[in-house]
């Protein structure tokens, strides 16, 4: 499935009436989806997070270990995606000099090392404060295949990447109170953004964001994972005044809420 | 396990103090600072003093602590970086050492980093209770035999920077005491692990440099986190206005 087919399955307005399963309606969007104009109603991905999926994942307490189960859930979603990438063979062993398998071996590398960081953290999987594994539907019912065409498996990665740096962010104040645990949180914080550079700079974009565009190529349902980051005033001042906005709102990453995280992963949670 | 890294750090600032009592004669000779110097603590027994705020003491600005502390020792990385960028991009050679992306690159972080620098001047200066003694001055630099005009040197400066920048935020985040500053650090950070990524992706893009296994564990997956007396001799070695950060781990 092409970029364009994937924008489409999230700009038709059918799916917020649906009433059936979200399989259901993905299923009927391949037969009514290809009539409706592309883009004429804008929605996030947050729409899709008010169905009632019984395995959806909620927000986790505003407390230091809430923070580390919620940054778990997160990397087992990032973690899964690159593994299975990995051995679908989706991303090109040869192109580019090899950069591209190099870069996201890494990048499984360490969103591995991540679960088994933040597991460990919790006190291990026997632990109270252990959570599990969601199951993940990364084809969200079928409609698009990031392990079969590589242009949507990259556009996936830059919004998992994306969305990770603004999570971390957004968990800061709930760990002020632990500070060991602050501080291993922002070891990982900056390890996403440099993912993030990378994934971006491989589909052709700037490392950073500029105001709150998603990007070229970046399916319309990505949005939700921009939305915000085109501020350009931090605490009174203005950083548009030198160089333009675009420049003042590259040189700062806003935060994600909790809740604005959870309705993106519950996309592909299934 | 924490009780002993407080310990450990105490124990480091008073070994820091001893140093720089130790060390401050030969500093005085050679700071540009020395003229704004008072004498406050000549007495033998100090009247105890606000060691959270910046500001002149014995001669020599100090970054102070807490919030302020390092919000001030951010704003000296910063004015480092915004520097160093403002020099890469005004170089006579500017435009043919470097191509197209790199160009772009570059000027981006001249852009973020003068804006960072100006963002925390702005913001020591409204938060500060008095600004004009205890806002850190624009530092003097000096970048020794760096050549401006080779992709080499430049491109492995602005590397060190921006890992060093990542590290030094990741080290302080735990020393902020707001949420609300805690959070822009937040948003600072990773800008510049987003430029310490792009640039190692420049100087060797078919690899796994742009996180590689020097900056980040390669079992834990974490990124550098360095106290700030691990980074300031690191920074310290571009910067020739003296200052010392006697109340910082």
């Amino acid at each position: 499935m092409n970029i364009l087919k994937f924008i489409e399955t999230f700009t038709d307005d059918s799916l917020m009436r649906s009433t059936g399963s979200r399989r259901d309606s993905f299923n009927q969007f391949g037969n009514i989806g290809k009539t409706l104009a592309i883009a004429a109603i804008p929605f996030g991905l947050s729409t899709f997070a008010n169905k009632a999926l019984a395995k959806d994942i909620t927000a986790t307490p505003a407390t230091p270990i809430g923070a580390l189960q919620f940054a778990l859930t997160l990397e087992y979603l990032e973690n899964e995606f690159y593994a299975m990438a990995l051995d679908s063979g989706v991303i090109p062993a040869s192109e580019n000099g090899g950069r591209d398998l190099k870069v996201f071996q890494q990048i499984a590398a360490h969103e591995s090392d991540h679960v088994k960081f933040l597991i460990a953290g919790l006190g291990g999987t026997m632990s109270a404060n252990f959570v599990a594994k969601p199951t993940f539907d990364f084809t969200v019912g079928g409609a698009f295949d990031p392990f079969g065409d590589y242009p949507t498996f990259l556009a996936l990665a830059q919004a998992f990447e994306d969305t990770g740096v603004r999570a971390y962010k957004g968990q800061a104040a709930n760990l002020i109170s632990a500070p060991d645990l602050l501080t291993a949180a922002l070891q990982i914080h900056s390890v996403e953004a440099r993912h993030a550079s990378e994934v971006r700079r491989l589909r052709g974009l700037k490392g950073w964001i500029s105001n709150d565009e998603r990007g070229a190529g970046m399916p319309t349902a990505t949005q939700a994972v921009y939305n915000g980051e085109g501020v350009t005033v931090q605490a009174g001042f203005n950083t548009a005044a030198s160089f333009g906005a675009a420049a003042g709102s590259e040189a700062y990453d806003e935060p994600l809420t909790t809740q604005q995280v959870v309705d993106i992963a519950n996309l592909f949670i299934v | 396990m924490k009780n002993e890294v407080k310990i450990h750090e105490v124990d480091r600032s008073l070994n820091n103090r001893r140093s720089f009592l130790k060390l401050s004669g030969l500093a005085l000779a050679g700071a540009g600072l020395v003229i704004a110097g008072c004498s406050n603590n000549d007495d033998n027994d100090p009247a105890p003093e606000d060691t959270s705020l910046p500001g002149v003491r014995n001669g020599i600005f100090d970054l102070g602590s807490g919030d302020f502390g390092v919000l001030t020792y951010a704003y000296a990385l910063e004015q480092l970086e915004a520097d160093f960028y403002t020099k890469v991009v005004n170089s006579s050679n500017f435009n043919s050492t470097f191509n197209d992306i790199e160009r772009q690159v570059l000027t981006d972080l001249y852009h973020h980093e003068v804006i960072h620098r100006d963002f925390f001047k702005a913001a020591l200066s409204g938060a500060l209770p008095n600004p004009s003694a205890q806002l850190l001055p624009t530092l003097a630099f000096n970048y020794g035999a760096l050549n401006f005009n080779s992709r080499t040197d430049v491109l492995a400066t602005a590397k060190a920077l921006e890992d060093t920048g990542v590290a030094a935020y990741n080290g302080a985040g735990k020393l902020i005491k707001s949420a609300d500053y805690l959070l822009l650090a937040g948003k600072i950070v990773s800008v510049e692990a987003r430029h310490a990524s792009a640039i190692r992706s420049l100087i060797n893009p078919n690899s796994s440099d742009f996180a590689g296994d020097d900056v980040i564990n390669t079992s834990t997956g974490l990124d550098v986190a360095k106290d700030p007396s691990k980074i300031l001799p690191i920074a310290g070695g571009f910067i020739t206005t003296k200052f010392t950060a006697k109340y910082l781990p």
